[in-house]
C-alpha cells in the first residue's frame, strides 16, 4: 500500500467553509463526548435489564428509551442530522411517516379490536 | 462530459450527488429494518404465554459487540475530521481501528452463532428433554454427549437457568432420542428452531451482512483508492462521509437490536 502524503498548506483544503479547521476541532470534543455517552448508554441499558422493576413492561419501556436516545446522538450528530440541508430532511420526513405507520399498523393488529387478531 | 455536482454540492439543495443518494438508500434501509422489527413484534406479541424465551443470548457479549461499533463509529466520524484538517496520517490510523472493530464484531457474532450451532435440544423416548451443548470429543456415531440440563417440560426451556446452576454432563444413545425422522442437526437452536431464533437469525444476519458491506467499501477506500486523495482531496473526503453515513446506519440498527434480541 503506499503512503500517500498529507497535502501542504497550499493544496486545496478539503474544509468546506461551514467548516473551518477551528470548528471541526471543537466538533471532535462533541465527538467523543457524545461517544462517551453512547458507552455509559450502553451499560445503563443492560443495567436497568437486570433490574425487576415489577413487569416486563416497564423493562421493556426503559430499554427503548435508552434505545430512543442512543439513537438519536448517532443520527443527530454522528450522521449530523440536527444541522442537515433542508433536502435530506424533506427525504427524511417520508421515511418517518411511513416507519411511523408501519408501526402503527404493527401494534394496532395485536390490539383485540383488530380483524387480524385471530386470538 | 463530467457529471454535475458529483464533488461540488449542487447550489440549491446544498448537497453532492453522493449524499442524497446514501440518504435516499439509507430511508429504504429504514424500511427494510423496519418491516423485520414489525415482524418481531407481532411474533412476540403473538406468542403463547411461557413460548417466548428469555435471556437466550450472552449479554455480555452483546454489551461487548455494542461497545465495540460504538467505537467504530467514533473513529469513523474521527477519520472524517480528520481529513477535514488535512491530516491524511491521522485518517489512516481512525479508519485502521474501524476496519479492526468490524472484524472484532464479526469474530464475536460467530462465536455466537457457533454457540447455538452446537447446543441441542433433544426430546427423549422417556419423554424428558435433555437440553445442552455438545462434547465434540465424546460424541461418537451411536452416542452424542451434552452438557446441559434434563427438564421434564418444553416451557421450562425459555428461562435460563437459575443461579449456581451446575451443568451435567450426559452420554445419550441415539437410540434413546426421539428423532421424530428428522436429522440430528434439526435439534440445534439454530433459525429452524423456533421463531425466536428464526427472527433472531434473520435480523443478526442482515445486519451482520451490512457490516461486512460497510468494512469493505471503508476498507477499499482507506487502502486501495487513497490514491484519490492526492489527486482530488475533496472527492475522497466526500466518498468518506458517504461511507461513513452509512457506517452510523449500521450502528444505530445495531442500538436497537442488543436490547430487542439480548435483554429484553
Amino acid at each position: 500500500m503506499s503512503h500517500t502524503p498529507e497535502h501542504s498548506a497550499t493544496a486545496a483544503a478539503p474544509a468546506h467553509d461551514e467548516h473551518s479547521v477551528e470548528e471541526i476541532k471543537k466538533h471532535v470534543r462533541t465527538y467523543l463526548l457524545i461517544g462517551v455517552a453512547l458507552m455509559i448508554g450502553t451499560v445503563l441499558t443492560v443495567w436497568a435489564s437486570l433490574i425487576d422493576f415489577g413487569s416486563r413492561e416497564i423493562n421493556i419501556v426503559i430499554a427503548l428509551v435508552i434505545a430512543s436516545v442512543k439513537g438519536f446522538l448517532v443520527a443527530g450528530y454522528f450522521m449530523h442530522l440536527i444541522s442537515e440541508k433542508k433536502m435530506i430532511y424533506s427525504v427524511l420526513i417520508f421515511t418517518v411517516f411511513f416507519f411511523a405507520a408501519l408501526m402503527y399498523l404493527t401494534l394496532w393488529s395485536t390490539t383485540p379490536e383488530s380483524l387480524i387478531h385471530i386470538r | 462530459m463530467e457529471i454535475p455536482y458529483a464533488v461540488k454540492p449542487r447550489p440549491d439543495t446544498g448537497l453532492y450527488n453522493a449524499k442524497l443518494g446514501i440518504w435516499l438508500f439509507l430511508a429504504s434501509e429504514v424500511m427494510l429494518f423496519g418491516a423485520l422489527f414489525s415482524s418481531y413484534i407481532l411474533l412476540r406479541v403473538g406468542a403463547d404465554p411461557g413460548t417466548w424465551p428469555h435471556h437466550w443470548l450472552n449479554i455480555w457479549l452483546g454489551m461487548l459487540n455494542t461497545i465495540v461499533l460504538i467505537a467504530s463509529s467514533v473513529t469513523v466520524v474521527l477519520g472524517w475530521a480528520a481529513l477535514k484538517m488535512n491530516q491524511f496520517s491521522r485518517y489512516r490510523i481512525y479508519q485502521g481501528i474501524t476496519i479492526l472493530c468490524s472484524l472484532i464484531f464479526l469474530c464475536i457474532k460467530s462465536y455466537e452463532y457457533r454457540d447455538k450451532f452446537h447446543h441441542y435440544e433433544l426430546p427423549l423416548k422417556n419423554g424428558k428433554i435433555f437440553d445442552g451443548h455438545i462434547v465434540p470429543d465424546k460424541t461418537t456415531k451411536d452416542v452424542i454427549t451434552l452438557e446441559g440440563r434434563q427438564v421434564d417440560l418444553h416451557s421450562e426451556l425459555m428461562e435460563p437457568p437459575k443461579a449456581g446452576f451446575v451443568p451435567e454432563e450426559r452420554e445419550i444413545p441415539m437410540a434413546d432420542i426421539d428423532m421424530k425422522g428428522r436429522p440430528l442437526w434439526m435439534f440445534t437452536y439454530g433459525p429452524w428452531h423456533n421463531t425466536y431464533t428464526a427472527i433472531y437469525f434473520t435480523l443478526t444476519g442482515l445486519h451482520a451482512l451490512h457490516v461486512i458491506g460497510g468494512a469493505i467499501v471503508i476498507f477499499m477506500i482507506w487502502g486501495p483508492l487513497a490514491k484519490v486523495w492526492k489527486e482530488d482531496p475533496e472527492r475522497y473526503t466526500n466518498r468518506v462521509e458517504v461511507s461513513g453515513l452509512f457506517w452510523h446506519f449500521v450502528d444505530l440498527v445495531w442500538i436497537f437490536l442488543f436490547p430487542v434480541l439480548y435483554l429484553l
